[in-house]
């Protein structure tokens, strides 16, 4: 390999990197997934268990994909990668309920919503059927890490104005070593039920998405003037 | 010319169906593999999780034996069969828990009943519901001690018309922003304990007489 592709392929990683965690992030930036971000960010800890049982399987469905994507025709390629998505997502639902059934109590309900997520085949259209192996392993992990970067903040911003705790049962997920992360933020609280509801994700999200507008358009704007100024020179 | 006979019967439908029934095939192989390789640990977690609930309900003073080995199904007053969990002690049954379901505010509650040979309640617990976090779920051991309050109850204590929450004229306290949940784990209960009541004789008939030797140990 000559250092040229070499380069060429660091600043692709790199690309796939950022794209996946913050310019075109899963939820903020395609607003894919937005059902089981509702649904399940009552707490920090729920949000990063959904998030790491989806990076798992969206990290397994792309490579999967990657694999077979010369031998998948365009006209069926849906279907295929349906299955393979959905055996993917029961297998894992077995396999925790089997081997992990603390884990499975906890996060049960959300593993079978993981198939009709639509960041998982959106990820195998969009990216992994045109790609490499190893981009595309690295595109579903970076999809998954960002999507769960989103969850925990909401999870959290939610919990701890809904509820005044942080990471409440995270010992549950994590095993009972991470039990120092469950923090009463506001002893004696009262609650305020609106956050924990449906409604309270949707403007917790709202915030969420005007804040990374804002925070692009700013960046947006230095570049503009930087290169302004660059002219002027 | 061969990559173009290839990409032709790429295009074909043969090779399109080949392709979906390939994969399902291999899906639906992963799956049965899976399916039974898993099936007896998931089992047995949920039996391991079945008996919490039950030691739960039903106190280990109370019962020498595995209480999920011996169980009988009895049909309750709608005509549902219920699967009924024994507790022995020296040949005797000298206590009971079945699983009643209430309506709560969202859906049904599941709650595991502990009654005693004599129709005193041993304990309740919350198995799943889907109530309003934060309001209903006051039920659930874990958030309140609410449920406790009908520990060592029966049927004619508190008499039948006061087995009810405040707000219906009852004895059980409702919570402030939710009276149907708990409105629903009290009838669930009083119909358990009718239940219990109208079929007394089956729920404690000894089951020696259904196996033959030491009744202990009925591990059928």
């Amino acid at each position: 390999m000559t250092t040229a592709t070499d380069k060429k392929a660091g600043i692709q990683w790199g690309r796939i990197t950022r794209d996946g965690l913050w310019s075109n992030n899963v939820v903020l930036s395609q607003s894919l997934a937005l059902c089981p971000t509702l649904a399940v960010t009552g707490t920090a800890t729920n949000g990063l268990g959904m998030g790491l049982a989806t990076t798992a399987v969206l990290l397994v469905s792309n490579v999967l994909i990657s694999l077979i994507r010369d031998l998948v025709t365009p006209e069926v390629r849906i279907p295929v990668y349906i299955v393979v998505i959905a055996t993917l997502v029961t297998l894992v639902d077995l396999g925790l309920n089997a081997y992990a059934h603390e884990l499975h109590k906890v996060l049960g309900l959300f593993i079978a919503l993981i198939v009709v997520n639509c960041a998982i085949l959106g990820r195998a259209e969009a990216f992994a059927s045109k790609n490499p192996v190893s981009s595309a392993a690295l595109d579903g992990l970076m999809m998954g890490l960002g999507f769960t970067a989103i969850l925990v903040v909401l999870g959290g911003v939610r919990e701890i104005v809904g509820s005044g705790t942080l990471f409440a049962g995270a010992s549950l997920l994590l095993g009972q070593a991470m039990s120092f992360l469950e923090l009463t933020l506001i002893p004696d609280y009262r609650g305020f039920l609106l956050a924990i509801l449906p409604p309270g994700g949707f403007l917790a999200l709202g915030f969420l998405l005007a804040g990374k507008r804002v925070i692009d358009a700013r960046a947006a704007e230095a570049k503009r003037r930087e290169s302004l100024a660059l002219k002027t020179a | 010319m061969s990559t173009l006979a290839w990409s032709n019967f790429r295009q074909g439908i043969g090779y399109q169906g080949l392709l979906l029934g390939g994969t399902v095939a291999l899906a639906a192989t992963l799956l049965v593999v899976a399916d039974r390789a898993t099936r007896e640990p998931i089992a047995q977690r949920q039996a391991e999780d079945m008996n919490a609930s039950l030691e739960q309900v039903i106190p280990s003073a109370l019962h020498e034996n595995d209480l999920l080995a011996n169980t009988l199904t009895l049909n309750d007053a709608s005509g549902t069969p219920t699967l009924v969990y024994r507790a022995l002690a020296e040949g005797q049954v000298t206590a009971v828990a079945f699983q009643v379901t209430g309506n709560g505010y969202a859906g049904e509650i599941a709650v595991i009943l502990g009654v005693a040979a004599d129709g005193k309640v041993l304990g309740a617990r919350v198995l799943s519901h889907k109530e309003t976090p934060g309001l209903g779920d006051k039920i659930e051991i874990a958030k309140d001690d609410w449920i406790l309050a009908f520990d060592g109850l029966s049927l004619g204590n508190p008499p039948a018309e006061r087995w009810g929450v405040k707000k219906d004229g009852g004895d059980f306290d409702q919570f402030s922003g939710a009276t149907i949940t708990p409105r629903g784990v009290v009838r669930a209960l009083k119909g358990g304990l009718e239940f219990f009541a109208a079929h007394r004789d089956e729920f404690i008939a000894p089951p020696a007489l259904q196996t033959s030797g030491t009744p202990l140990t009925t591990d059928n």
